[in-house]
């Protein structure tokens, strides 16, 4: 069991005015999500946050960063209890930063101009799949409520890239323990980061950040990455983000924040972006030597390398002077990360990553309804001969192949969609269970206590954060009351379950 | 969820011949022509106009 929780920046537009400004579209949205809630929503507690704080040990001065990155607010609260005391502020809400706490455990707000979906903790690759497509079907639900209440619509799409420079992310969070050296574990994770878009990858129309040149490639994220380790997100991306903001006691964890990974509308995809990631910081903390054996010599290069080579066969330098295609990187990887496996999921994640290697080894259509930028060229590659003329395929910079890249990725109506509907694309959660995820927290993570308090108590909560529950009741103390859960993977609070008892 | 056995040897570049080809990828074939020809009259109409008007603000 590791606590993973998965984040979605969604690309959204007004189908009926390309000019509308998103910050605004996305604010409506959220709080169309609020409306849709219903009383059972609170706002989001800003009061703890750290976001300047580097893996590295040293905190970033606030001069020195830009602007986007100064997402705490007035307050840093460093409680040594599990409750504590906070004065009572104003209650004013910037528009520009909407929030809203879902009885799910989940927040859905605005990060920069997208609508941002962050899941609620869970405890294993699974969970986190249920729990994203339940992300999914509340942004559609908040979009159903914004054409209600704006009398307009909203389009929202599940990808990275618009094809004209912008990107924007999907974030996987793991916690990991906090004596594992942090240079060590980005050392030893870049190798599996670089290589695992194979099977991870949505796929991608466009070559270069603004799809300059025509042609096809594994991934979304792949040109926008540009240097090893770093603080940013939004510019000079990493491969390995070092914020340290732990969520969570500082002392026994880490939280790590991977920014590399695509947007996945595919379960499969999904599913093993988490899973083997986890097996491979298994191997991590327990300072696996063989990962050593992988280090790349040139990993950003590399990047792009392997999401360029559809044919899967390029080779990589190694820094030892070797060289390996990332099939067989990824093979050396799972060897390692068989020996970590300590659950069913777990199993589950070997199983499938050991076929999927396998077969994209011998023909990559054969992963056609796991993988999905195998999914996305199947499709758009027939579209291409549909479209071609005088015996030619049409071109990748063919309007209707870029259109339908994009188009790709909408939630409700868009082809992967489609394609689920008609029973192409292999599931991992039922639909039973996205159901009850869009209301109901994991039982087994913190995200219980947020999601009961959100759907029990919404009355008496002011707002509520990773860590933070923020209560707003009669007391002679006459202060907000600070409930601290600083453990993501204890389901229970004692002052939360007494006040559920009633 | 598939779990095949599949032994080390299996990794290596020549796979064995007796492995069957999934039957899945041949049975999708109608599918993603009923699909091409559902969304034909929509990329026709409007494909350059929607590609041009997609801009987003970066994000994370």
């Amino acid at each position: 069991m590791r606590i993973v929780g998965l984040e979605t920046e969604y690309g959204i537009t007004d189908p009926a005015d390309p000019r509308a400004n998103p910050i605004l579209l996305s604010s409506r949205l959220v709080n169309a999500c609020r409306e849709w809630a219903g009383e059972k929503t609170t706002r989001w507690d800003y009061g703890g946050e750290d976001p300047l704080m580097d893996q590295r040990g040293v905190r970033r001065p606030r001069t020195h960063v830009i602007p986007e990155l100064l997402t705490d607010a007035h307050e840093f609260n460093a409680a040594a209890n599990s409750v504590t005391l906070r004065r009572r502020r104003g209650s004013w809400e910037d528009p520009a930063h909407l929030n809203a706490v879902l009885t799910n455990g989940a927040r859905f707000y605005v990060d920069h101009a997208h609508p941002e979906y962050s899941g609620p903790e869970v405890s294993n690759a699974r969970d986190a799949v249920i729990w994203d497509r339940a992300g999914d079907a509340i942004a559609l639900a908040a979009a159903g409520e914004y054409a209600r209440i704006e009398d307009a619509q909203v389009a929202l799409y599940k990808n990275n890239v618009d094809g004209k420079g912008a990107s924007y992310g999907t974030h996987e969070n793991f916690l990991i323990r906090r004596d594992v050296d942090f240079d060590v574990l980005a050392a030893r994770l870049t190798p599996h980061l670089v290589t695992r878009q194979i099977y991870t990858g949505a796929g991608r129309v466009g070559l270069g950040v603004r799809g300059e040149e025509p042609g096809f490639q594994i991934s979304q994220r792949a040109d926008y990455m540009e240097t090893e380790v770093g603080l940013e997100t939004t510019l000079r991306r990493p491969i390995v983000n070092s914020r340290d903001e732990p969520h969570a006691d500082r002392s026994r964890w880490r939280r790590l924040h991977i920014i590399i990974g695509d947007a996945t509308t595919f379960d499969v995809a999904t599913f093993m972006k988490l899973g083997t990631t986890s097996l491979v910081l298994s191997a991590i903390e327990a300072d696996d030597q063989r990962l050593a054996a992988l280090t790349l010599a040139e990993p950003v290069g590399d990047v792009q390398r392997v999401s360029r080579d559809l044919t899967l066969r390029e080779h990589l330098n190694l820094a030892d002077g070797s060289v390996a295609t990332a099939l067989e990187i990824q093979r050396a990887v799972l060897e390692i990360a068989r020996d970590y496996v300590a659950d069913a999921v777990d199993a589950q994640v070997v199983g499938r990553w050991e076929s999927l290697l396998e077969r994209l080894a011998r023909d990559v259509f054969e992963t056609a309804r796991e993988i999905e930028w195998v999914a996305k060229l199947q499709l758009l590659g027939r579209m291409r001969g549909k479209y071609g003329t005088d015996g030619r395929e049409a071109p990748w910079d063919d309007p209707r192949i870029v259109a339908s890249d994009i188009v790709w990725s909408q939630l409700g109506m868009g082809l992967a969609a489609r394609l689920d509907a008609a029973g192409q694309v292999e599931r991992i959660a039922t639909d039973e269970e996205v159901a009850a995820a869009i209301e109901h927290a994991p039982q087994d993570t913190r995200a219980r206590v947020r999601g009961a308090v959100v759907a029990n108590l919404p009355d008496i909560v002011d707002a509520a954060g990773w860590s933070t529950i923020v209560l707003d009741r009669e007391a002679n103390h006459g202060h907000l009351e600070v409930v601290h859960l600083d453990e993501p993977a204890s389901a229970s609070h004692p002052l939360i379950d007494e006040l559920l008892r009633g | 969820m598939p779990q095949q056995n599949i032994n080390q040897d299996s990794f290596d570049d020549d796979v064995p011949e007796e492995l069957p080809p999934p039957a899945a990828a041949a049975a999708s074939t109608d599918a993603l022509d009923a699909l091409l020809d559902e969304i034909d009259g929509n990329l026709q109409v409007n494909a350059e106009q929607f590609v041009r008007s997609f801009v987003q603000k970066g994000g994370q």
